[in-house]
């Protein structure tokens, strides 16, 4: 029993499906496959394999006919070939071709001449319709990878397509060496060489014929294709429209009375356009949510989103987040919080510079502002929430107001030298 | 200068057009708008603004290509009018690009009528009009520990692929939402002197041959080598 057998669980193999292993076999892993199914070691099926294979090359043939009809097991595709299959295989093959040769030898003829070209051309059908059942099997398991809507449609629409040209070609080849080697055991070629000649003309020119009406085809299919991508990712993006823009229109027609509101729904959606479009841009990794940029940039589209007031975000640079940059992330948002509720202002500017030693943050507002000397000790969001806070993390927190002029809350952290190094705030 | 200033408005969405023009009111004269390339070269030439309004995104090449085709139609003695973008986008290669086509400020439609006026006022006596946003960008693209453009090549002035400590102190002001008579307050300089850095900051931009910015107008795919 191998140990990849032995492995499997045996409410599994009791009625597992017949399915090849290319990642255990020698060649295409049909004996594999059969070990795994009959649950017998794959040593034997293989002896057995090799020697009807010896006896009159029906082993050859049936081995091809199963490796093009019995589908991969879902979990060995995209796995390697096992390292060192193909020598064994060849050294099968030979050990095979020597065994037939030295029974020949020894008088047992087996009348390569017929048979030989029948394996071949069975081996060449073989290749031509292989990669028709492997495409139903990848399309049914195949999932999309989650690389981008456009990658992934392109890589549908290319990998069969890529494969198709060799295999098909070396399968057609094969088949017609089997076809002539055949006509020429049965001595056909001799005899109605003339009729044989006239055939192949006829054939020739009747290909030269249908070359453009099968090119035109050929191109109307691809065409085709592209025009099916096409009106997938026209879907899409319909898809998207319908979800976002068309609602918010929807909803802003019928709150048309309460402006706060509509130029909420109306900055919102924004957001979320802008966002889904730079997602969208080729190449550009996402940022996550766990860099001092997109953390602040959350922030403010809560604020816009709870007070209605507008924040103005402007980052330059961006890093990870670590303990002490979350709490000047808190910090800011708190920060946001004050100015849209208090000052009154119509916007909030936020500036956030990440440079390699440390992150300063500005929060700015033109609205009402107030004597920093008078807050008395119980406003406890400035105080606790936003320099507490930053103080606690060995930051700086400045609150630069005056009645009238506006409010300026300035946020600085130093950053730590590694990243990675996870502080707790302590 | 004499007089409201003049302008044109150019941009592909008649609506936003009539929008600007209204919010615009009394403080400037429009004197013309358009809504293609084709039209925009063609009243520009007839009106002869101080300042063009321009949408950078437009069929037929956008704001740039108006840029483009005014610039190179004069000679040496006629001044072509100054050019302020004005766009949706807030995507950094959209921006950079039209500054370096030659416009002398970007800010975003979002803006109000009385700040848009102020900026029309400010571009047509030949100050630059930088957003917060568009301050943002210059201080990522001059980020001080990236590498400026190889010495080695050609046309390139080390001094253009620097701003001085000064000049990114009066950005990062822009960028916090402070008004240039504020920055001149905070820094203790005039108003006069704000412009003068902003003024330099813009012709660095551009100017400079630093790898960000060229990058960025590569992947509009926008940039000509000159």
């Amino acid at each position: 029993m191998s140990s990849q057998a032995a492995s499997a669980p045996p409410t599994a193999s009791r009625r597992e499906p017949l399915r090849r292993r290319p990642d255990e076999g020698l060649i295409g892993g049909v004996c594999a496959g059969f070990a795994h199914r009959l649950d017998v070691d794959v040593r034997w099926l293989r002896v057995f394999g090799a020697l009807i294979a010896g006896a009159g090359g029906v082993g050859v043939v049936l081995y091809a006919l199963l490796w093009a009809v019995i589908p991969v097991a879902p979990e060995s595709r995209g796995l390697g070939r096992r390292p060192g299959a193909w020598r064994e295989a060849m050294l099968t093959v030979a050990g095979v071709v020597v065994v037939l040769w030295a029974l020949r030898r020894v008088g047992v003829a087996l009348q390569g001449d017929v048979l030989w070209p029948v394996v071949i051309g069975v081996a060449g059908l073989a290749l031509v319709w292989r990669p028709i059942a492997g495409d139903l099997g990848a399309s049914t398991a195949g999932a999309p990878p989650p690389a981008g809507r456009l990658a992934a449609v392109r890589g549908r629409m290319r990998f069969p397509g890529r494969i198709d040209g060799t295999r098909v070609l070396l399968g057609v080849l094969m088949v017609s060496f089997a076809s002539a080697a055949l006509l020429h055991h049965y001595a056909v070629m001799r005899s109605l060489g003339k009729a044989i000649g006239a055939v192949a003309l006829l054939t020739v020119i009747a290909v030269a014929l249908g070359a453009p009406w099968f090119m035109r085809l050929w191109r109307s299919l691809a065409f085709e294709r592209a025009a099916r991508i096409r009106e997938q990712e026209r879907a899409e993006v319909a898809a998207h429209l319908h979800d976002s823009v068309l609602q918010t229109l929807a909803l802003i027609q019928k709150r048309a009375a309460d402006p706060r509101e509509v130029a909420g729904l109306a900055r919102r959606q924004e957001r979320e356009l802008r966002s889904w479009l730079r997602m969208d841009r080729a190449d550009r990794a996402e940022p996550g949510e766990d860099t001092v940029a997109a953390a602040l940039a959350g922030a403010a589209a809560e604020i816009e989103e709870l007070h209605g007031v507008p924040v103005e975000v402007v980052t330059v640079g961006d890093g990870p987040l670590d303990a002490s940059l979350q709490a000047v992330v808190q910090a800011a948002r708190e920060a946001l919080t004050n100015a849209a509720k208090f000052s009154g202002a119509d916007r909030i500017d936020l500036f956030a510079e990440v440079r390699p030693d440390r992150v300063e943050v500005f929060v700015r507002d033109r609205g009402a502002g107030f004597d920093t000397q008078a807050v008395p000790e119980d406003r406890r969001g400035l105080r606790d929430s936003i320099v507490g806070r930053i103080e606690r993390h060995n930051g700086l927190a400045t609150v630069r107001s005056r009645p009238g002029e506006g409010t300026e809350v300035e946020l600085q952290m130093a950053r730590a030298p590694s990243r990675g190094a996870g502080r707790a705030g302590g | 200068m004499s007089g409201p200033v003049r302008v044109v408005i150019v941009d592909d969405h008649r609506l936003f057009r009539a929008g600007v023009r209204a919010e615009l009111g009394e403080r400037v004269e429009v004197v013309g708008d358009a809504g293609s390339v084709e039209d925009a070269v063609r009243v520009i030439d007839a009106a002869g603004p101080d300042v063009v309004l321009l949408d950078v995104h437009m069929p037929d090449g956008g704001g740039r290509e108006v840029i483009r085709r005014c610039c190179e139609a004069r000679g040496e003695d006629d001044r072509p009018p100054r050019f302020l973008a004005l766009s949706v986008s807030d995507a950094a290669e959209d921006v950079i690009a039209v500054i370096r086509a030659g416009a002398r400020g970007y800010v975003t439609k979002s803006i109000s009528g009385a700040e848009l006026a102020d900026a029309v006022e400010r571009v047509a006596e030949g100050d630059a009009v930088f957003s917060p946003r568009l301050a943002g960008f210059v201080l990522d693209a001059f980020a001080e520990d990236a590498e400026p453009a190889p010495p080695s090549a050609p046309g390139a002035d080390a001094e253009l692929d620097q701003l001085t400590p000064r000049e990114r102190e009066v950005l990062r002001h822009i960028a916090r939402g402070y008004m240039y008579k504020e920055i001149a307050q905070t820094l203790g300089i005039s108003v006069k002197t704000v412009e003068a850095h902003v003024s330099a900051v813009l012709r660095k931009l551009q100017l400079s041959s630093r790898h960000e910015l060229s990058r960025w107008a590569v992947q509009r795919r926008l940039v000509s080598f000159d």
